[in-house]
């Protein structure tokens, strides 16, 4: 299995040099991340090189890493049921980054890239249909970013005197509860008391 | 003026100019299965495009998921494909463990296939006879449920709970099933290929049913792959195409059981997928059961260790284990930091779960890739230049269940 992975990451360096950024096998899957302008030839690529014949788009997501300069990982799974094997290839992308789509490809890409549009709001040049998917009409801000608040910023509720449901912001009764359960040995972020009398040694 | 109320447009033939129609399909209906809001824009009765609205049961699972701990979003999957919950359990159990490295131990594993084979039965059974009704049967969804009532009960003797299972566990399954519970699955299991006789009875050769079915809906292999089906949808084009066989997981490697492929890819064809795949489910539940009994099927359901609650009595005895369970039960246990993509065969496709883990006790980031996602999108491809009443059997052979699209 690793072999075959390994066989496989070889043949796609040495074919596309340009393009690919490094690859990886780490839990018996393959990594490849790729630059952002060489990502539709890739993907043409492994769907079309006989070796590969990636011929099924499995998933496309994202991955938000707001401490990084290229804050998104867009993730693409394939899957080749004629070889049955598994790739998955990655682009790193600022927040003001487009990703080209790799609708005229997979068709099946449509839909997942609505969705990493709505969750983390990545933009695909190409897509023939930018709009919302999941979340409620008119909803604003990406939810999966790691910025945006697990309760969110408005909740709805039908009001009795207008006759219909109205969005206000959240109220919380009671703060959402985040648990830190680092021990403070290992994950306090102020000083233990007594501690402050170690420095004084 | 557009819908022929001025009068004929054409003098000569008397034809008049009508205008398209656009009507709102759901998101109340019976044949949406759930909430699924269709924009359709009809010629006459013929489908010119399909535009589904999803999302309007989107609950932000994925982002949940990242402020809980790998055991507290356990249950989160059972409530995307509600109608097989524990299927989806298995995905996330295997995706932990294969960032650990845990080894799930013989008897647990074999708990896995049969709650697994009976959770595709149950899938199976609400789809074919609900897709029946949605094409003009009754009968069928009474009798397939008294069926998946019955199989309800089996999830609840092993786990307590009718749906929301909770009962694969990183590591293996939560607890022993009783005793007795093997043999009334047995019995069961015997029982069952009548029943399904009996739907088959009903609706196979029904005039009906099979005119409503027949050349609808065809997907060939090539379109397969393009909107990247999997599943049934595969199947029924003819691909046999199935993750059990092709990539095997937990021990269905040594499981004996046939894939049935369609050959014209219609509806029709899904069908009798479905229908074959029950019968060679309880085929496999037979099997579980002879290996469960055998001497090398006895023993622990749980790899015993950092990911897993230590015994009831050890913790009366030992202070260890006493911490043990507490520190599972509040801070939960650390996986690896890696990225892992884990599948599993769902009934209704490839379900797979995408874990980026940080090392910390909490998912930094879970996708859930669910199979009905990319067969809903297809409908406009699919329902274009097909009757209006042929949607309601489209969606009933794509299988979708709203928990798993909107998630």
């Amino acid at each position: 299995m690793t072999e075959d992975l390994q066989e496989l990451s070889l043949h796609i360096e040495l074919k596309r040099p340009d393009e690919v950024v490094a690859t990886e096998i780490a839990y018996g899957e393959l990594n490849v991340t790729v630059t952002v302008a060489g990502l539709v030839n890739f993907v043409e690529f492994l769907r079309a090189d006989r070796n590969c014949r990636f011929s099924t788009l499995v998933d496309i997501t994202a991955v938000d890493y707001p401490e990084r300069a290229q804050r998104f990982d867009v993730v693409y799974h394939f899957l080749s049921m004629y070889q049955n094997a598994r790739i998955r290839v990655r682009v790193q992308v600022r927040e003001d980054e487009m990703v080209p789509s790799i609708i005229g490809i997979h068709p099946s890409a449509n839909w997942f890239e609505r969705e990493v549009y709505d969750m983390f709001g990545v933009i695909f040049t190409g897509h023939p249909d930018m709009r919302r998917i999941l979340t409620d009409y008119g909803f604003r801000g990406h939810p999966l970013r790691k910025d945006f608040p697990t309760t969110g910023y408005t909740e709805v509720r039908y009001d009795e005197a207008l006759k219909r449901v109205v969005y206000e912001p959240v109220k919380l009764t009671q703060d959402y509860r985040q648990f830190d359960f680092m021990s403070p040995w290992e994950g306090a972020e102020y000083i233990l008391p007594g501690d402050e009398k170690q420095g004084a040694k | 003026m557009m819908d022929g109320s001025r009068g004929y447009d054409d003098a000569q033939t008397g034809e008049q100019r009508i205008r398209n129609f656009n009507i709102n399909f759901g998101p109340q209906h019976p044949a949406a299965h759930g909430v699924l809001r269709l924009v359709l824009e009809l010629d006459g009765e013929v489908v010119e495009r399909c535009d589904p609205h999803i999302g309007l049961l989107h609950r932000g699972t994925e982002k949940l998921m990242e402020s809980r701990t790998y055991l507290q979003n356990l249950p989160y999957l059972d409530r995307l494909d509600y109608v097989a919950p524990m299927n989806q359990e298995h995905a996330w159990c295997l995706a932990i463990e294969k960032l650990t490295g845990v080894e799930v131990p013989r008897r647990g594993s074999l708990i896995r296939v049969l709650y697994s084979e009976i959770g595709r039965i149950l899938n199976h059974l609400l789809n074919v006879t609900t897709q029946a009704m949605d094409v003009g049967a009754l009968t069928p969804p009474l009798w397939g449920f008294e069926e998946r009532e019955k199989l309800m009960v089996f999830y609840e003797r092993a786990c307590g709970a009718r749906l929301h299972a909770a009962y694969f566990r990183p590591g293996g399954v939560h607890q022993d099933l009783p005793d007795d519970l093997l043999n009334d699955i047995e019995e069961w299991a015997h029982a069952f290929p009548k029943v399904i006789d009996d739907l088959d009875g009903l609706l196979t050769e029904n005039r009906i049913f099979k005119q409503r079915n027949a050349d609808i809906g065809i997907v060939t292999e090539e379109d397969a792959l393009k909107w990247g089906y999997s599943g049934v949808m595969v199947r029924g084009s003819g691909m046999a195409w199935d993750l059990r066989r092709a990539q095997p997981y937990e021990c269905y490697d040594e499981f004996d059981f046939k894939i049935p492929v369609g050959k014209n890819g219609d509806c029709y064809d899904r069908y009798l997928c479905r229908m074959e795949e029950m019968r060679q489910s309880t085929s496999m539940i037979h099997q579980a059961i002879a290996k469960l009994r055998a001497p090398e099927g006895k023993g622990d359901v749980l790899a015993r260790g950092k990911l897993s609650p230590p015994k009831r009595g050890e913790m009366k005895r030992s202070m260890e284990a006493l911490i043990h369970h507490f520190k599972l039960y509040t801070e939960g246990f650390h996986v690896p930091a890696g990225e892992v993509y884990a599948a599993v065969e769902a009934p209704k496709g490839e379900f797979g779960v995408y874990l980026v883990a940080d090392g910390t006790n909490k998912p930094y980031r879970a996708k859930l890739r669910a199979p009905g996602y990319l067969h809903l999108q297809s409908i406009d491809w699919m329902a274009s230049g097909h009757l209006l009443a042929d949607v309601a059997a489209i969606i009933g052979t794509m299988d979708i269940v709203f928990g798993e699209v909107d998630r």
